[in-house]
């Protein structure tokens, strides 16, 4: 690498960084609306309503079956024409512009909430039953017995695919540069083709995404540790 | 709804292109990447120390970036210094190291190799060690105990997992469309950039998408149940019990 090319890196690494800071966002926000789509899902799904569990059922078989990229560039034109139909059916006029910032964020969590919904449906499946009956027995409300014992008990089997999930979506937040937002890639393309140095940046790129995953591998392992406390052999 | 322009030869071209282009893809780094899976898995448990260093580092590197900053880092990256390298463009690689395919597939196949490697290895690590002992006892050689006792129990045992593999790399395919390669996602953005349709050509490939997935899954599952000792239980139990 010659100076030039440093000088080069040096002057990106503002706006590469406020990139990563903005993929970072992306992740954290659809992660946790991914989380609420999925418990919503999994409780469709094994709800005792044929309705309720073919709804369910039909988001995360027809989600989980398509390609990522195709979707979000789907999802990307279906939901701003939708969002400025209800709009204009509100008494707005005009194009709503929605931001970058909430499509991309709506579109990955839509993904992420199919995927997470067989995570939960799996895990709440794992639990007991006799642990549902016992709380049963003792008087606790379905919405009681839903906080205290569902979540708790479900969490140590829903931990790893949840972990594997976050990876996933963090390495997926790189597609939606596909459809022109401003993200941690989407700098880095722009940073490679002023300075022609395209294998440098690129390899800026991944190695700031190792970063990301490596480090919430770390995260996970320790939040592991904490859901499983009290469970034999560990 | 419109799809009158699916008669018009033109777009059809570009569909049936992007269509062989995606099950090409898919074939030639299916297969070489799950050979190349093998190597990684056995180089982790048996190769020795730097190797095996060196292929962990491989894995956590691929499994831990985007397969789009891999695609576009040996596409735009690796393949605009090839040229600049003295005697590449007269060599006989050349029309290869130029074509798009090449990087696509090369992608995939490591990635692949990657993420199956991963699946492999700790299949071939459960395969129960007395089984690869008795081997030893029947006097077959270290290579023979490979190909005829651990690799076939190995994958036997992990062939669902690599049904799933093989389904995630199908959807990846799309990914292409974003370097000069025509894959489906490609032909539909062609058509819609043509006749400003949106969503037909989009919800057309979702289709084929759709059908794909479907085959696929079937066809991985005619191997599981065809693969040797898939199912060994019940048909050897009838013939040892009495009467």
């Amino acid at each position: 690498m010659d100076s030039a090319s440093n000088d080069g890196l040096l002057a990106w690494m503002g706006p590469i960084l406020h990139g990563a800071l903005t993929t970072v966002e992306i992740a954290v926000l659809a992660y946790a609306i991914g989380l609420a789509l999925g418990l919503i899902g999994a409780g469709a799904r094994l709800s005792p309503w044929p309705a309720l569990r073919a709804l369910g059922t039909g988001y995360s078989t027809v989600v989980r079956a398509m390609p990522e990229l195709l979707l979000i560039i789907l999802l990307y034109y279906a939901g701003s024409q939708a969002l400025t139909a209800a709009y204009a059916a509100l008494g707005g006029d005009g194009q709503l512009a929605i931001g970058g910032f909430a499509t991309a964020v709506g579109v990955l969590a839509f993904v992420q909430g199919a995927y997470m919904t067989e995570v939960f449906r799996g895990a709440i499946l794992a639990i007991p039953r006799g642990q549902l009956e016992a709380a049963d027995a003792y008087g606790f409300s379905r919405a009681c017995r839903f906080r205290r014992i569902v979540i708790p008990a479900m969490l140590p089997n829903a931990l790893p695919g949840m972990s594997n999930l976050w990876l996933i979506l963090v390495k997926d937040t790189a597609l939606v540069s596909v459809i022109g937002f401003e993200e941690l890639f989407f700098t880095v393309q722009q940073a490679a083709a002023s300075t022609r140095e395209y294998l440098l940046f690129y390899a800026v790129a991944g190695a700031l995404y190792l970063v990301m995953t490596l480090g919430s591998n770390a995260l996970f392992a320790r939040a592991e540790r904490h859901v499983r406390r009290g469970q034999a052999g560990t | 709804m419109d799809f009158s322009w699916l008669t018009d030869p033109f777009y059809q071209r570009y569909l049936w292109t992007g269509f062989v282009n995606t099950l090409w893809l898919v074939a030639v780094s299916g297969s070489l990447g799950l050979a190349l899976a093998v190597g990684v898995a056995l180089a982790q448990i048996r190769g020795p120390r730097p190797l095996a260093l060196l292929v962990r580092g491989f894995t956590t590197v691929i499994r831990g970036t985007p397969l789009l900053v891999q695609l576009f880092f040996f596409y735009d990256g690796v393949g605009r210094l090839l040229p600049a390298i003295p005697g590449v463009q007269e060599s006989l690689l050349w029309p290869l190291l130029r074509d798009p395919f090449f990087y696509g597939a090369l992608t995939f196949t490591l990635s692949v190799g990657a993420y199956s490697g991963e699946v492999i290895r700790g299949a071939l690590l459960s395969v129960p060690p007395g089984e690869l002992a008795a081997g030893r006892a029947f006097g077959l050689s270290r290579w023979q105990i490979l190909y005829r006792l651990w690799l076939p129990r190995g994958i036997q045992m992990c062939l669902p997992t690599l049904t799933g593999e093989m389904i995630l790399l199908l959807k990846s395919v799309p990914l292409v469309s974003t370097i000069a390669l025509m894959d489906l996602l490609k032909a539909a953005n062609l058509v819609r950039d043509e006749t400003f349709l949106v969503y037909e050509p989009l919800l057309l490939i979702a289709g084929i998408y759709l059908a794909m997935t479907l085959v696929l899954t079937a066809g991985m599952r005619l191997v599981e149940t065809r693969f040797p000792g898939a199912r060994p239980a019940r048909s050897r139990r009838r013939r040892l019990l009495p009467g």
